[in-house]
């Protein structure tokens, strides 16, 4: 229903929500920028929020074990990980 | 200010606390907050909420749940029932004419008053979120453990969840829960949407902060309907 580029613009609004990010900061995230790991807030609980977020608004379902930090160590790696759980790649 | 209200407890009414603007109105809101971490995310949110409604002209009261902040009640001890007894007492003692529900505080408010529920959530919904953060944690502590297998152990015994120690008829009850009370009777609240506050979810925030133009919206929106 949607194509790739929606999938990004998606993505970003939700970390924007989950991160308290403004729009501009949000539109700069690069593949490369760090997030688990990399952002101290990014703690366990706002993971799972992060997920449950993930889940309901690109309709996916997303197994405990797919969940580690090749999926979530940049911005680039979940983006990757919800266009593959969406069939677009 | 900060007002207290009588909350039955295991031997018998104990004070609790509340942010309370009380100027004696005829319109007083009760505000439920939500459940767990999303409380503490959405605490400058309803304050700043609760600014604008005096502003508006309306009372509002926004009281602990028993367990939580202020209150020295033991949270292993709570149920979703012991809430719902709480919150109708606070109901009660501040005479409230309307209810605000956030989240998961739609499982436990006094379904008789008129109002909103904010972006309600299913027991279940909050219950698989915070053993999804148990699983995450301690496999970054290089263990591993099946959110099923805990859930189990959660029905039986008590678990500890996101440094919550849930007790087992907690974790019973938020399995079954759904907003709004037992069932599809009550049409007396309206549901309102995050996108009608014109901006991100301040619960979904990883680190509390504030967003006074969202009170404001939310202020509006309450002081408009009262009026209507």
């Amino acid at each position: 229903m949607t194509h790739s580029s929606d999938t990004d613009t998606a993505l970003r609004s939700l970390l924007s929500d989950v991160l308290g990010l403004s729009a501009e900061r949000a539109a700069a995230l690069t593949d490369a920028s760090g997030l688990f790991g990399a952002l101290p807030e990014l703690d366990s609980m706002a993971v799972a929020g992060l997920l449950t977020e993930l889940e309901d608004r690109f309709d996916l379902v997303i197994d405990d074990d797919e969940v580690d930090g090749d999926m979530l160590g940049t911005y680039g790696d979940l983006l990757a990980f919800v266009r593959c759980k969406r069939g677009e790649t | 200010m900060l007002a207290t209200w009588p909350c039955p407890g295991p031997a018998g009414l104990l004070d609790e606390a509340a942010v309370a603007f009380d100027r004696g109105r005829a319109a007083r809101l009760l505000i439920v907050p939500p459940l767990f971490e999303e409380m503490n995310r959405t605490r400058r949110f309803l304050a700043e909420a609760q600014r604008a409604l005096d502003a508006a002209g309306i009372d509002s009261f926004l009281p602990d749940l028993p367990g939580c902040n202020e209150s020295l009640q033991a949270f292993c001890a709570q149920t979703l029932d012991s809430w719902r007894d709480a919150m109708l007492a606070a109901a009660r003692h501040f005479a409230a004419t309307h209810v605000l529900a956030l989240r998961g505080g739609a499982l436990v408010f006094p379904t008789s008053l008129p109002g909103w529920v904010l972006e309600p959530v299913k027991g279940a919904s909050i219950l698989r979120q915070l053993l999804r953060a148990r699983v995450l944690f301690t496999r970054e502590a290089g263990l591993a453990e099946d959110s099923a297998e805990l859930l189990e152990q959660g029905r039986i015994h008590g678990i500890e969840l996101a440094g919550y120690r849930l007790g087992s008829a907690l974790v019973e009850g938020l399995e079954a829960a759904v907003p709004g009370g037992e069932g599809p009777k009550s049409s007396t609240q309206r549901v309102i949407h995050q996108s009608e506050l014109g901006a991100g979810a301040m619960w979904l925030r990883s680190e509390p902060g504030e967003d006074p133009a969202q009170s404001e919206a939310l202020a509006r929106i309450i002081a408009a309907e009262i009026a209507a």
